[in-house]
């Protein structure tokens, strides 16, 4: 009972001062690691992107593919998973009011494992024992330091997730009856989805550990292929989910809007965790050992996971028109004109949402089976993924970098640096767009991903590539300045930016809006039916794989 | 939840292209035979140079017109390479890998497999426009990845 009441206390002193100190320490750091990742690796991408041009050889010691091999990792889990623990920690703190300590020291904590698990794997990489790619697939085989600072780095996750979910159900607690506020429910079903998705790669490198340290001789390949793709799909789908969450929540606020619908935002985040796992074998469309059948099956599995952007899709523009309205709008489409545009917060999530119409649907596209077949290990693919996560989440992350960072150092967005924003947000976009444009093309091409400068002996259709490579290349040296500038930026919102009160933008429902219904919170219930897809998916070709196994694979160390 | 009308249109198209979609993809796949490849026969992997057929990879006329290729891929080659065929030719490639994880692709066609240690993979391809193709490794396989490629000559 007395705790109860200091919980309180300690809620509204942190609507009355403002964010806890200690709650904006860990923010702020993880967030500062986050942009230093980013800088790292934007410069590695700089160099491929030179390099594939055959603009620029690569010394002796610096190999193409450990280069690519850090770029993927570092960008793709490392900076992305910093960003989101770090914001969704804050918006936690924010809406429950303040971290309770346990959960304070179980964030530091999973900081330290993750960082420790990537200075392993980073290390293993640049000392030239691990050029495997992000995706480590056997039988190539890294040295076992990389494989045992993954575990640190999943054990890390975990650990954060476990956080949010101790600080979720120890509100509930407080609030009987009330609905975990929206941002939560997002963190919530954020954590809860990256869970579910590293169960699958665990087990993989629990499998691959004592084979690298020579404990076992041989490994099985397809299975261990099938089990990281469970991740590595969910994961870019987890990023794709923490973007949302500021769509949903941050975005109506700044414009001057109001929530679509509380019960829809919801739906999408339910749905989210529930479809998702199975996504992993549209990765493996044109793989041995998978039937037919179970490749068309998950065509339908892969399609689904479309819903829940069809709805958000659909939920924006109506949040859009609506605010526009308010303002005074007219005419079909007189609403867009009233959208703040010269306002980066709006502008950098606006064009991110504007990517993923084009880039979704070319998801959908490759999902096809045949259509896949045309474009799987192509650049293409690449093109793909850095309109997704390089444009759709990071953009988006960077919009939230402009109000969440001055909020936590008590400063503030001066209309000179807004202005450095709108900058910065069109470089990266023109940048991405030059780069990831050419990608697709030359995919259609035939030129393949992950494969340094070649012609291949001079053979004319590789000749043809070269324009479309060049005009990758000056997209990524765009996008390298445009690194350059966002890191800037973060770095004086955190300590040199005027001091200042910056809210934490949460859209409040419209004043008519229907109650939410309580059935959104039976995530007992969405764990089971999230189960439920994910053996449906799973079960019939995990056992074949093993049941129906060739004699495993030996190690190789081809680089 | 309540839906909004323009919402239920919206939904009722957009999931409508996706099933559309989906029926072509399992028309081409199912009643015309263009599923991506997906062998299932398996191998022991340290011992394919023993195993037939790969104990004798080349180019086999199988019927007129018709040809199967027996083709180990490892680091980093092609076995055969510089393969010719006649124009109007079907060609059947049939796969495995002797070391690490391989990919297949004919640049300018639809060809493109997966091709692993243990696996045996199976795809196939009519030739009809005479030309010389390249043929290139599209799944990163080591420190000369970049240098896996063939050629496959039509005439
Ligand atoms: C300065 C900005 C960037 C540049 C110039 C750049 C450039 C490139 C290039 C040229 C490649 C691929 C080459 C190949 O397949 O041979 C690549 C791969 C990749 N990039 Fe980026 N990129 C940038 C930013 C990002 C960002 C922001 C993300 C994600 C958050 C990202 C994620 C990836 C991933 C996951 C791969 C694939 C690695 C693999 O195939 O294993 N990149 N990038
Ligand atoms: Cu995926
Ligand atoms: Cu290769």
């Amino acid at each position: 009972m007395a705790l109860a009441l200091k919980e309180t206390f300690s809620e509204k002193t942190n609507k009355a001062l403002g964010v806890n100190s200690e709650d904006a320490k860990l923010t702020l750091t993880y967030l500062s690691l986050a942009f230093i990742i980013l800088f790292l690796g934007g410069t590695l991408g700089l160099l491929q992107g030179l390099n594939r041009a055959g603009l620029l050889e690569l010394p002796s010691w610096l190999n193409y593919y450990q280069v690519l091999t850090a770029h993927g990792i570092l960008l793709v889990v490392v900076f992305t998973t910093l960003f989101m623990v770090g914001y969704f920690y804050s918006g936690v703190s924010h809406t429950l009011g303040g971290l309770l300590p346990k959960v304070r020291k179980i964030a530091w904590t999973a900081l330290g494992s993750m960082l420790f698990g990537v200075a392993l794997v980073a290390a293993t990489v640049f000392m030239g024992e691990a050029s495997v790619m992000y995706t480590f697939y056997p039988p190539m085989q890294a040295s076992p330091w990389f494989y045992i600072g993954l575990v640190f780095v999943v054990l890390g996750v975990w650990l954060a997730a476990f956080g949010v979910f101790i600080s979720a159900a120890n509100w509930k607690k407080r609030n009987r009856g009330q609905h975990l506020p929206m941002f939560s429910f997002f963190a919530v079903g954020g954590f809860l989805l990256l869970f579910l998705g590293s169960l699958g790669v665990t087990a993989e490198v629990l499998m691959l550990i004592p084979w690298a340290f020579g404990w076992t001789e041989t490994v099985n390949v397809m299975l261990s292929r099938t089990l990281f793709w469970a991740f590595g799909h969910t994961a870019v789908n987890v990023w794709y989910l923490v973007a949302v969450s500021a769509w949903y929540v941050a975005v109506p606020k700044i414009i001057g809007g109001r929530t679509f619908s509380d019960t829809l935002a919801r739906v999408v985040v339910i749905l989210s965790v529930i479809l998702n796992v199975p996504g992993g074998f549209h990765h493996q469309i044109i793989d041995p050992a998978i039937g037919e059948g179970i490749k068309f099956m998950h065509v339908f599995m892969s399609l689904s996971i479309s819903l829940p952007s069809l709805l958000t899709a659909f939920a924006m523009f109506a949040i859009f028109e609506r605010a526009g309205r308010k303002k005074g709008a007219k005419g079909l489409l007189g609403w867009i004109k009233k959208l703040p545009w010269g306002d980066v917060r709006f502008l950098a999530p606006m064009i991110a949402m504007i990517t993923f119409i084009p880039a979704g649907a070319g998801g959908i596209a490759q999902t096809n089976n045949q259509l896949n077949q045309v474009v799987h290990n192509s650049l293409w693919i690449v093109g793909h993924f850095h309109l997704t996560v390089g444009v759709t989440v990071a953009l988006t992350f960077f919009g939230i970098t402009y109000w969440l960072i001055p909020y936590l150092s008590k400063r503030e967005l001066t209309p000179k640096l807004n202005k450095l924003g709108v900058i910065q947000t069109l470089m990266w976009t023109v940048g991405m767009y030059l780069m990831a444009g050419a990608m697709h093309w030359v995919g259609l091409l035939g030129s393949p991903r992950r494969t340094s400068f070649s012609t291949y002996g001079d053979h004319a259709t590789a000749l043809g590539w070269s324009p479309y490579l060049f005009s990758l290349a000056i997209g990524g040296t765009l996008l390298f300045l445009a690194v350059v500038l966002m890191v800037y930026i973060a770095f004086h919102l955190m300590f040199k930016a005027p001091k200042g009160n910056t809210e934490f933008p949460i859209a409040e429902p419209e004043d008519d809006a229907a109650p939410t219904p309580q059935w959104t919170e039976r995530w007992g219930l969405w764990i089971v039916i999230a189960f439920a897809i994910i053996s449906m998916g799973y079960v019939i070709p995990v056992v074949d794989m093993i049941v129906n196994a060739p004699p495993g694979s030996p190690p190789f160390r081809t680089w | 939840m309540k839906m909004h009308r323009a919402e239920e249109i919206w939904l009722v198209i957009s999931v409508g292209v996706l099933i559309l979609s989906m029926v072509v993809t399992g028309y081409q796949a199912f009643a015309m035979d263009m599923a991506p490849p997906s062998h299932k026969e398996t191998i022991d992997p340290q011992k394919v140079d023993q195993t037939a057929p790969f104990d004798n990879p080349g180019v086999f006329q199988t019927e007129e017109g018709k040809y199967e290729v027996v083709m180990t891929l490892q680091i980093f080659s092609f076995t055969p390479n510089k393969i010719e065929v006649p124009a109007g030719s079907e060609v059947t490639f049939t796969m495995t890998s002797k070391d690490v994880v391989h990919g297949f692709q004919i640049a300018g066609t639809n060809v493109n497999a997966m091709v692993m240690p243990g696996h045996i993979q199976k795809i196939t391809q009519t030739f009809e426009e005479p030309g010389e193709y390249l043929i290139l490794c599209n799944e990163y396989c080591g420190a000369g990845h970049q240098m896996m490629s063939t050629t496959i000559t039509v005439k």
